[in-house]
């Protein structure tokens, strides 16, 4: 504790409701908006069925209820329904999130009857030809709609995401189109946030202001459509938040609500803060309970001790906690930042020029770094 | 959200799933990537929904675990329409 920068103490952190296990790297697609980090293939090892048991067990003892396996893809571990199982037995609410590659009618049922509460299915676009092409995959598009419709008629809720960029943010009618053709019952319209292989790429990704504006009139009509008549279908749309003159509460505060486990053992307070130089404790060798109340990573930034100025003396910094700290880190080089969404920020022109950028930039779906092991390899070697 | 709805059976909408969370000591409900925390009130109310039994026989047996509350219908059916009109439930 005394090696610990926040004020967080035992008594105050409550329990980590949300548990997300992350449970391989490995996967068939090579997304340029992945949001594993850009060295993944520098870390093969993955823990063991009886390793992920533990975790769950722990997890739940402490009060997590919502579970979201991924990864990468969780389909590629061969003990994914032991895994179901296991959590469900413990009374977690199940999620797979999956880009359906690798998923059969007959998985769709087994995973039911293991007790999955839910599967949700990404997409790259709303036709083929771009999601294949964004995926890298030629046969990405046919699969994910047939997977989608196996989800729904094993009873399950069927929920759907895309990922939003320069690339495909004009397609939002015919994306809502899709999915009220297929009978989605949550859409989730997730515009790419800039960490991972989404920040390297993020002048060919990011869209500009006018894309924006116009795909969130099309949100909003659609939402108003679907609303008078009495659909239940829910349309989330997360936009970007380099347009924003905030940032968003990250994570709802640092270690106040989410738990990530990477494949290797590696306890996170989001996915993405293995790219900050916080050293985080592995459930191999530390209980989750010791990991999650009172390890020095989880510690660093609960609370409010640890704030520079602004946001010290900043009377919204209850709202927001400052923000992002992987955005931080990533656009000043220093994660105790202000998050340099923030119009108080120093570093406030980084997120200017890239607006700017945005609405300058010609880089085509080419001119992307996909998400490989090759390229991965190229991360870790320089 | 006819009145004369007491003959009529909500259950949950698939995907949903209620259940007491011992940790925090309360019922939750649960669906894709998200969760509620229930007061006492709509714990107790979702707690009778079972997709088998109607809005009377529902007040009727909350009536029993609660014979201090006089006429507990009118809160009852104001809950249930509230969380139809959240997609929580739906009527059968
Ligand atoms: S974002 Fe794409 S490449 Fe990354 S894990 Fe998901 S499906 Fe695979
Ligand atoms: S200065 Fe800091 S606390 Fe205040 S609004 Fe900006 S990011 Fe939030």
């Amino acid at each position: 504790m005394t090696a610990a920068k926040g004020t967080g103490t035992s008594t105050q952190v409550g329990p980590p409701l949300w548990l997300l296990a992350e449970l391989t790297y490995r996967c068939p697609l090579q997304c340029p908006y992945c949001s594993n980090p850009l060295d993944f293939a520098q870390s093969e090892q993955e823990l063991s069925t009886e390793q992920w048991f533990s975790v769950l067990r722990q997890g739940r003892e402490m009060g997590a209820a919502q579970l979201g396996f991924s990864g990468g893809e969780p389909l590629v571990r061969p003990d994914l329904p032991e895994l179901i199982a296991e959590a469900r037995n413990l009374g977690y609410y199940t999620n797979l999130i999956t880009s359906g590659l690798g998923l059969t009618d007959a998985k769709v049922d087994a995973f039911a009857e293991a007790g999955l509460d839910h599967i949700q299915i990404s997409f790259q676009a709303s036709d083929p030809e771009l999601n294949n092409a964004v995926a890298g995959s030629r046969k990405a598009f046919e699969q994910k709609l047939a997977m989608a419709e196996a989800v729904k008629s094993a009873g399950y809720p069927m929920v759907l995401n895309f990922v939003i960029h320069r690339h495909n943010i004009h397609q939002m009618p015919d994306i809502l189109d899709l999915c009220e053709r297929l009978g989605a019952d949550y859409v989730e319209l997730a515009t790419c946030q800039y960490y991972g292989w989404a920040f390297r790429n993020r002048e060919g990704l990011m869209p500009s202001l006018a894309q924006l504006t116009k795909a969130e009139a099309e949100v909003n009509e659609a939402r108003e459509r679907l609303q008078a008549s009495g659909s239940a279908m829910k349309l989330i749309f997360v936009t970007p938040d380099y347009y924003e003159e905030r940032p968003k509460a990250c994570m709802n505060g640092w270690g106040s609500l989410f738990l990530t486990v990477a494949p290797d053992g590696t306890a996170l307070p989001c996915h993405s803060a293995r790219l900050l130089p916080i050293d985080f404790p592995k459930v191999q060798s530390t209980s989750l309970k010791e990991i999650w109340y009172d390890s020095p990573g989880f510690n660093h930034y609960r609370g409010d001790t640890w704030m520079p100025e602004p946001c010290r003396s900043c009377d919204e910094k209850g709202k927001d906690f400052g923000g992002c700290r992987c955005q931080a880190y990533l656009l000043t080089g220093n994660a105790d930042n202000a998050d340099p969404v923030c119009s108080k920020s120093a570093h406030h022109d980084r997120i200017l020029a890239a607006r700017r950028a945005a609405d300058h930039a010609t880089a085509g779906l080419d001119d992307l770094v996909y998400r490989n092991v090759k390229n991965s390899r190229l991360f870790f070697r320089s | 959200m006819s009145e004369d709805g007491a003959s009529r059976i909500p259950r949950l909408r698939r995907g949903f799933r209620f259940q007491w969370e011992p940790v925090q000591s309360c019922h939750v409900l649960l669906y894709p990537e998200g969760m509620v925390k229930l007061n006492d009130s709509a714990g107790a109310i979702l707690g009778e929904v079972d997709g088998q039994r109607n809005v009377d026989l529902i007040v009727a047996s909350l009536q029993l675990k609660f014979p201090d509350e006089n006429d507990l219908g009118a809160d009852v059916r104001e809950f249930l329409n509230d969380a139809v009109q959240r997609h929580w439930i739906e009527w059968l």
